[in-house]
C-alpha cells in the first residue's frame, strides 16, 4: 500500500438557495478560515435557481484559488431538459476547472477529461469505481447509504483512486421533477418564485405525530438528521479513505470544518467534537446509521462503536 | 409499440403470455432485482420453464438483474447474469455500471436493457449507456414529460421503454434513499421499499396509524380505507398544513396518451407490477392488449374498465404531464 497521506476535508457545493450575498460571504470566509483543501461550487439542485450566484462565481472562485484551495465545479444532479444538457456539454468544453459529475451525462461529457464523481452518482462496488475511474474519475465522493463494510471493500479493491466519503451535513436522499417544497407553498415548479429560498437550511417535513423526519430543499428532499462521522474518522482513514465531504448546513461550517481537521490531526476527541458539533449545529439530531449498516437516521453511539469492534 | 408485462410468479408469467404480453419481465428470487419480496420472483428452474413457455407462444423474456451490486459480494449478480442468460432470457435489465460493463465484455451477443434504476434521462446519459455498453433499449425514468421523451427519441441510439401504468416513483427512480433511512433498506441495496417487514399498523383512538421504522407515515380517522404506508405517499406536516407532502395515493394511468407516446418514438409500453397477483396481470395485459391493439377512438371503454383496477381507484399522468411538477 502507498504511504498514507494526510486526509484532505472538501466543501460540498451548498444545495440550498441562498440569497446571492450570503453565498458570496460564506465561501469567501470559507476561503479566508476554513481547514480545507477543496471546495465545491455550482448549482447542482435545481437549473431554475442557477443565475442567483452567477454575479459572484469569478470573485469567489478567485478568493478560494488565492487562499491555496482547489476549486471543482459541480454540475446538475438530474437533467432532464436541452438547455440542461447543453450546460453540462459547455462547461466540460470551456472550463478550465475540474468538474465533478452528479448525473450520468457529465460521465459522458466528461470523459477522458481528469473530474470527480458526486455522492449522487451510485458507486455501490469496486467494478463500477474502476470503470469510473479509467474514463477519468480522480475522486469518487460515495453515496451516503453506503455501509462501512462496502466503503472498506471498494477502497481496498482501487487502492488507485482517491475516495471521498459524506462526513458532515443533511444527507441527500431523493430528488424529483416535481418541487415539493414549492408545492407545499401552493405553487408549481413552473411558477415557484423561488420560495425555497425563504428556508436557507432547508423546510421540516414531520410525521403526523409530530417527529421530524426529512427536509425538502427544492425538487431535493435531504434528511432532517446530520450525517456525523467524527466518530467513524479513524477507521475510514484505516480503510483507505483520503478525503471527507462537510456539506453547508446554514451554521458555522468554518468550526465544523475545524472540528473535522483536528480529530483527524489527532489534537482532538472524538467524543469531545461531537459535542462540541451539537453546539455549532442545534437544528438537527446527529446520525450515522448508514455507515453501521442501520437504517440512515440512526445514531449509533460510540461506547457500542467499541463494543461491536 | 411493444407491451410489456410484470410476473412476480410463474403463474402471472402464465397469464401474462396468455393475455398476449409482447414481452414479459421478471427477477430472481433474491437481491438481484427491484422486487426482492418474500414470496415473490423466479428459480432458475422455474426461469428456465417460463421462458421455454413465453417462446413456444411468441412472447419475450426480459429478466431484471436491477439492484446495484453489493461491495464484496459481485458473484451474484454476475451468476445471476450468467444464469438468466444460459435460461434463454431475451433482454437483461440492468441498473449498475459494473454489471453492465460485465455483461458486454463476458456476452456481447446478450441484448442489454437500461433499467430505470439507472437513471438515464438525457440524450448524452443514454448515449453514454449505448457507446459504452451497447445497450439497445432504455426504460425512461419517470420524471420526463411526453415532451422531453419525443425530444430524447430524436437524439438517442436506442429504443425507448415508458411505465404506462401500475406504481408511480414520485422520486427519480434509482436515486432515492428514503426508504433505507427509514429502514435501512433500499430499492438499490436490497430491491426493497418502504418493506412490509418494517410497517406496523398500530390503533391510536379511533385512528388507524401506519409506521415505517420509526417513523409515522401516515394516520386514517376511523372509516378511511388505510393504504400501504410507502413512504413518499404518506402524509406530512410541512409548516402549519398536513397532507401528502409528496404525491397522494395514486397510481400511474397514461393509456389516454398512446398517440403521444407513439409519435413521440417509444417502442414499448410497461406496466408496473411484478408484485401482483396473476388475476390482475391477466385482467390488465388483456384489457392493455386490446387497447394498443384499437383505434383511438375505440379506446374509451377499455380504458375505463382499466381504471377501475388501480390502486386505490385514482391515477394520475405523473410527470408525463409538465404541470405536475
Amino acid at each position: 500500500m502507498p504511504e498514507r497521506t494526510r486526509p484532505g476535508l472538501t466543501l460540498g457545493p451548498v444545495y440550498y438557495l441562498w440569497d446571492a450575498a450570503k453565498w458570496r460571504d460564506f465561501h469567501f470566509r470559507i476561503a479566508d478560515e476554513a481547514p480545507v483543501e477543496r471546495v465545491l461550487i455550482g448549482e447542482t439542485v435545481c437549473s431554475k435557481r442557477q443565475h442567483f450566484i452567477e454575479p459572484h462565481l469569478a470573485e469567489v472562485v478567485e478568493r478560494l484559488e488565492a487562499a491555496g484551495k482547489e476549486v471543482v465545479f459541480s454540475t446538475l444532479s438530474l437533467v432532464t431538459l436541452a438547455r440542461e444538457s447543453k450546460q453540462i456539454r459547455e462547461m466540460a468544453a470551456e472550463s478550465d476547472h475540474m468538474l465533478e459529475g452528479n448525473d450520468l451525462s457529465a460521465l459522458a461529457v466528461l470523459k477522458d477529461k481528469p473530474h470527480t464523481i458526486s455522492p449522487l452518482i451510485n458507486v455501490y462496488n469496486a467494478p463500477t469505481a474502476r470503470l469510473l475511474a479509467s474514463r477519468g474519475a480522480k475522486t469518487i465522493c460515495l453515496p451516503p447509504e453506503l455501509p462501512f463494510a462496502s466503503v472498506q471493500e471498494i477502497a481496498e479493491n482501487c487502492p488507485d483512486i482517491d475516495f471521498e466519503v459524506f462526513a458532515f451535513g443533511r444527507m441527500p436522499l431523493a430528488i424529483s421533477a416535481r418541487c415539493a417544497h414549492a408545492r407545499s407553498k401552493g405553487r408549481i415548479k413552473d411558477n415557484c418564485l423561488f420560495v425555497c429560498g425563504e428556508e436557507p437550511d432547508g423546510l421540516p417535513v414531520k410525521t403526523l405525530d409530530r417527529q421530524s423526519f426529512l427536509t425538502l430543499n427544492g425538487v431535493q428532499t435531504v434528511s432532517h438528521a446530520c450525517q456525523s462521522l467524527l466518530g467513524e474518522l479513524d477507521d475510514l482513514v484505516a480503510a483507505g479513505i483520503r478525503s471527507f465531504r462537510l456539506s453547508p448546513q446554514d451554521c458555522n461550517m468554518v468550526e465544523v470544518a475545524r472540528l473535522y481537521r483536528a480529530v483527524l490531526d489527532g489534537v482532538m476527541g472524538a467524543d469531545e467534537a461531537i459535542a462540541g458539533l451539537q453546539k455549532i449545529y442545534p437544528a438537527a439530531p446527529l446520525s450515522n446509521g448508514f455507515h453501521h449498516a442501520r437504517e440512515g437516521a440512526a445514531w449509533v453511539a460510540r461506547a457500542r462503536n467499541l463494543q461491536a469492534s | 409499440m411493444e407491451l410489456i408485462c410484470p410476473a412476480g410468479t410463474p403463474a402471472a408469467f402464465h397469464e401474462a403470455v396468455d393475455a398476449g404480453a409482447d414481452a414479459v419481465y421478471c427477477g430472481f428470487r433474491d437481491e438481484t432485482n427491484a422486487r426482492n419480496f418474500p414470496g415473490l420472483n423466479f428459480s432458475r428452474e422455474e426461469l428456465k420453464q417460463a421462458i421455454a413457455y413465453a417462446r413456444k407462444k411468441g412472447c419475450e423474456t426480459f429478466v431484471a438483474l436491477n439492484t446495484f451490486m453489493r461491495a464484496g459480494a459481485e458473484d451474484i449478480w454476475y451468476r445471476g447474469a450468467a444464469d438468466a442468460i444460459a435460461c434463454g432470457a431475451d433482454a437483461l435489465i440492468l441498473a449498475d455500471f459494473g454489471l453492465m460493463a460485465h455483461v458486454a465484455e463476458k456476452y456481447p451477443e446478450q441484448r442489454l436493457h437500461v433499467s430505470v434504476q439507472a437513471s438515464a434521462s438525457n440524450p448524452d446519459a443514454i448515449n453514454f449507456l449505448v457507446d459504452t455498453f451497447n445497450a439497445k433499449r432504455v426504460v425512461l425514468p419517470r420524471t420526463l414529460t411526453i415532451a422531453d421523451i419525443a425530444r430524447i427519441g430524436k437524439s438517442i441510439r436506442c429504443e425507448m421503454e415508458v411505465f404506462v401504468f401500475g406504481g408511480l416513483c414520485v422520486m427519480a427512480e434509482g436515486r432515492c434513499s428514503l426508504s433505507s433511512y427509514a429502514t435501512g433498506k433500499s430499492p438499490n441495496m436490497n430491491g426493497v421499499c418502504s418493506p412490509a417487514s418494517h410497517v406496523r399498523y398500530r390503533k391510536d383512538g379511533r385512528d388507524l396509524v401506519s409506521e415505517l421504522g420509526a417513523f409515522t407515515i401516515n394516520r386514517f380517522p376511523e372509516g378511511e380505507a388505510a393504504g400501504y404506508p410507502t413512504l413518499c405517499k404518506g402524509r406530512f406536516d410541512i409548516a402549519d398544513s398536513s397532507g401528502y407532502a409528496f404525491e397522494d395515493p395514486v397510481s400511474l394511468d397514461v393509456m389516454g396518451e398512446l398517440e403521444a407516446l407513439k409519435a413521440a418514438g417509444v417502442s414499448a409500453l410497461k406496466i408496473e407490477g411484478r408484485q401482483r397477483g396473476k388475476a390482475y396481470v391477466a385482467e390488465v395485459v388483456k384489457v392493455m392488449k386490446a387497447a394498443v391493439n384499437s383505434p383511438p377512438e375505440q379506446r374509451g371503454a377499455l380504458l375505463s374498465r382499466l381504471r377501475s383496477m388501480s390502486e386505490g381507484q385514482k391515477t394520475t399522468s405523473g410527470a408525463y404531464e409538465k404541470r405536475w411538477r
